[in-house]
């Protein structure tokens, strides 16, 4: 039996599901329906969670190719007590927030990234993240969202993993 | 002014709680998809859906013999078939709607839904559409011109014969896709008591109300729409995504079930609405100095076969014909022209993006002709305190400050210095260099387009809490949070002692869209006046109590209070004190705008009560053996009258830019014989992180007298220049002109 983990938690993976893309399976099936569906194409990011460690557009992505692997939502990055992870904190606080349609994939990327790489500069930040396409905020302070939580996690000592695993 | 970050959905948006259309489902769900005909201009429609019935879970198919009301409704002409009937008049157009259990079975149902008609000879350009043998498209009128504006000031002719210079200039500009990330949906729900409840992507809920009801045939009073959280709008999410709830609406009217239609974003690319393409001619006289003596202008924007809001569009360019200049002698011809492309409507800037892109390299053109600065060049012709437009329109009741915005972008982007450094074409390295600028002055609100008037509802609790609500509607720009920011300056309590109240078309009285940049002047004034008759109402009741006059009540510091603060009230006693007098406390006020004027046969008046003042600047390079342009650095000035939550103000400025520079650079919807070839992001490409230089924004303040707090607005300004500042940057690096857009630079013409 395929199974999947997604924010720590174990699923089966029916033979009926193994064509499904990884997006439909959180949406439909878990309703999670914090990752969300922007072209179906992967070419927006909307969509982004990470699979052990590194980002992926969950739209493009089977649940037979994602078998075994850990995955990451939005909805796993937050603390079991409520606090915000530090990057969703710094979208916060940088006011990087519009319509957030596009607020979850980009969490998701900045988490991939900063795990690769815990201080990067801004020009890393815009290459690493270039894939999540956002219309409303030009991106400025969704750079400085990341920048923040990078240096925040390193000043004040904050880990890096996502609230569900901690 | 707000300095921390302020949005009441920023925790919910950033665990992904936040719920948008599609993320709302209710059991007994049903789900509907849209059929479309391939055909760009056709008659004798004819739908056979027999064998999609077919398809195990299909439930039923309509089309637009199904609906009970009227098949076509529009914002201004009862124009655009929400499902087609007899005639096909874009490849957008929808002809019929399949409902299954399933989305997999309704889209399977739709590929079985077998579609005819007899094609008729399609009209795909604007010159097409003006020759006399044309087939006239619109469904209503007996040609092709759907709209027709003129401004006549003064008397170019003659001034043209006493100008030392005159240039004789063509603009074309494309058609552009609004890009919310979230594609259009909506999950309409049949209520016990008969009413239809609406939760949709949409930007205008009372819009989508009329829409709904004029397709079931039913009055506004049946439907509810409620606010819910929108993936972004920019000005597409009116006459389609209305369409869509209305569609939605009425499959769960006619089968007593809730049913849910989501947009692929190639349904939604097909469909919906673009910007309108442009094609404008100048001819512009100079004096020697420089100053603008006459204009002749004439412009033509693709309608497309529906009208949606084409003549509100096309009046604002005719009001902002001549950017923000003042010129004695202008007159200037707008027309909308129809044809079978896809339709065009709202999008930020609604007519100014199309004017100013020309007008901004114009003026570059003569400065460079004549021997002159730019900067200089714009300082002689712009508008001042007391100058007048181009409609007439004396500007002495605000603060005029296009001077005082440019020297303050000039001066933070170091404009002078660097533009000694812009090449013109000639480098001894691979790299070409060039800082441009552009500067813009745009009407608030809708002015003589449209009625313009706005509600808010204070709603206090017996237990200190306050419930707000205004007609202004949340599309993700951050309108609630303006608000209540608003509420709670004016009221002097804390933000956490107020919530914005969730409303509904059912809540409060239609307050016109959300649209023009409206939402901080309108909804905040309309805040503003409830507030006042809220204090009046609760000074009156508590003045005993705090041993002083009605009057004498001041609010501050999260208390009300009596005179010399000898006396206070905590907004807890206060609220009970109200309840043991059996008072409400609730105000309702309402915000009309300050009257305009306009005369249609003269396009003369005062065509806005105010103006937003902005400039924006920027440096680039172009590489000369591939031409790539690379955006270095963005400065941006807007005269916003106050701002209210000021990251948010950054940030619509940051959006603003970023779009207008993918309309300068990158981005055009195509179609191929009215057929759609860009229909996701990755044939059309909008700016990636990588694409964007860092920008700075620079917020200017001059009070507003005409709004109540002092705010104007920033939505639309900061899109509507970046894009000629972008092209005349790019010919202070090459020496080239660009008149088309998306600016593409062939390195051919750079080593001639």
């Amino acid at each position: 039996m395929n199974s999947i983990t997604i924010n720590g938690k174990e699923y089966t993976i029916g033979e009926d599901q193994l064509e499904m893309s990884l997006l439909n399976f959180l949406r439909e099936n878990l309703i999670m329906t914090g990752t969300k569906n922007g072209c179906e194409k992967g070419v927006c990011g909307s969509c982004t969670v990470t699979a052990d460690n590194r980002a992926v557009r969950s739209c493009r992505m089977s649940m037979e190719k994602m078998a075994g692997k850990q995955i990451i939502t939005i909805e796993g990055m937050e603390y079991p007590d409520g606090t915000l992870h530090p990057i969703q904190q710094g979208f916060i606080d940088a006011g990087a927030i519009q319509c957030g349609f596009c607020t979850p994939g980009m969490v998701m990327s900045a988490y991939a990234l900063l795990l690769a790489n815990p201080e990067p500069s801004r020009e890393e930040i815009r290459k690493a993240m270039r894939g999540n396409l956002c219309r409303c905020t030009g991106y400025q302070q969704i750079v400085d969202a990341v920048e923040l939580a990078a240096k925040r996690i390193k000043e004040e000592h904050l880990s890096v993993t996502a609230g569900c695993l901690a | 002014m707000q300095e921390k970050p302020f949005r009441n959905d920023g925790y919910a948006k950033v665990t992904g709680r936040a719920a948008y259309a599609d993320d709302y489902s209710i059991s007994g769900m049903l789900h509907m998809v849209p059929v479309y005909a391939d055909y760009v201009a056709a008659k004798n429609l004819a739908v056979d859906y027999s064998e999609a019935l077919k398809v195990p879970g299909c439930v039923r198919v309509f089309t637009a013999k199904d609906v009970p009301g009227s098949n076509v409704f529009g914002q201004i002409e009862k124009d655009y078939p929400i499902i087609a009937s007899d005639r096909v008049r874009s490849w957008g157009d929808v002809c019929a709607l399949v409902v299954a259990e399933t989305r997999k079975a309704a889209l399977e149902a739709a590929t079985k839904v077998s579609i005819t008609a007899d094609p008729v000879r399609a009209v795909l350009t604007i010159e097409e559409a003006l020759k006399d043998n044309a087939p006239v498209v619109p469904s209503y009128g007996k040609s092709n011109i759907v709209v027709e504006h003129k401004l006549r000031h003064g008397n170019p002719d003659q001034a043209f014969d006493s100008c030392e210079l005159i240039l004789e200039e063509e603009f074309e500009t494309q058609a552009i896709e609004q890009g919310y990330m979230e594609p259009e949906s909506a999950l309409c729900v049949p209520r016990h008591d008969g009413v239809i409840e609406i939760y949709g992507s949409m930007q205008h809920p009372f819009s989508t109300r009329r829409f709904t009801a004029a397709l079931l045939g039913e009055p506004l009073s049946n439907i509810e729409v409620y606010t819910i959280a929108v993936g972004g709008g920019f000005g597409g999410k009116d006459d389609n995504a209305a369409a869509v709830c209305a569609r939605a609406a009425l499959g769960a009217r006619l089968l007593k079930r809730p049913v849910k239609l989501t947009y692929s974003r190639e349904w939604s690319f097909r469909e919906t609405y673009k910007r309108h393409p442009y094609k404008l001619s100048y001819k512009v006289g100079f004096t020697s100095e420089g100053l603008v003596k006459a204009v002749k202008a004439k412009m033509y924007a693709d309608s497309g076969p529906y009208l949606s809001v084409t003549p509100w569009v096309t009046w604002r360019s005719t009001a902002q014909c001549f950017g923000p200049y003042s010129v004695e002698n202008i007159h200037a011809d707008v027309y909308g022209v129809a044809t079978n492309n896809i339709f065009c409507g709202a999008m930020r800037g609604f007519g100014a993006p199309q004017v100013n892109f020309s007008v901004e390299q114009i003026m570059d053109i003569a400065a460079h002709t004549l021997g002159i600065h730019p900067l200089g060049m714009r300082r002689m012709n712009m508008v001042k305190q007391g100058s007048e437009t181009v409609t007439g329109q004396i500007l002495d009741d605000h603060t005029v400050s296009l001077e005082e915005v440019m020297n303050k972008v000039v001066h933070a982007i170091g404009y002078r210095k660097k533009y000694e450094k812009c090449t013109f074409g000639k480098s001894e390295n691979d790299e070409l260099y060039g800082i441009g600028l552009a500067i813009s002055y745009r009407g608030s609100s809708l002015g003589a387009e449209g009625m313009d008037f706005c509600s808010a509802i204070i709603n206090g609790q017996f237990d200190g809490s306050i419930l707000l609500e205004t007609g202004i509607h949340e599309n993700g720009q951050g309108s609630e949070s303006v608000m209540m920011l608003i509420l709670a300056d004016e009221l002097g309590v804390n933000l956490d002692r107020i919530r914005y109240r969730r409303s509904s078309t059912s809540s409060i009285p239609d307050s016109g869209t959300t649209v023009a940049t409206r939402g901080t002047i309108m909804g905040g004034s309309a805040v503003v006046t409830a507030v006042r008759k809220f204090r009046e109402l609760l000074s009156f009741h508590l003045a005993e109590r705090l041993r002083c006059k009605p009057e004498e009540v001041t609010y501050h510091d999260d208390k009300i209070w009596g005179l010399n603060f000898a006396y206070s009230l905590t907004w807890e006693e206060a609220m009970r004190e109200l309840y043991l007098q059996q008072v409400t406390p609730y105000a309702f006020g309402t915000y009309q705008a300050p009257p305009v004027s306009w005369d249609d046969t003269t396009g003369q008046g005062n065509a806005y009560f105010t103006y937003v003042y902005s400039c924006q600047a920027v440096e680039l390079t172009v590489k000369k053996s591939t031409g790539k342009i690379t955006l270095k650095n963005v400065v941006a000035g807007h005269d916003i009258g106050k701002a209210v939550n000021r990251a948010m103000v950054l940030g619509q400025m940051y959006g603003g830019i970023t779009q207008g520079a993918g309309m300068a650079l990158m981005e055009e919807f195509r179609m191929e014989e009215g057929k759609v070839v860009t229909d996701n992001f990755d044939t059309y490409k909008i700016p990636r992180m990588t694409d964007m230089p860092e920008m700075t924004g620079i917020i200017i303040e001059n009070s507003d007298p005409h709004s109540l707090t002092g705010a104007k607005g920033i939505g639309e300004p900061a899109l509507e220049l970046i894009a000629p500042a972008i092209a005349n940057a790019v010919y202070n690096a090459t020496g080239i002109r660009s008149k088309k857009m998306p600016i593409t630079i062939d390195p051919e013409d750079l080593n001639e």
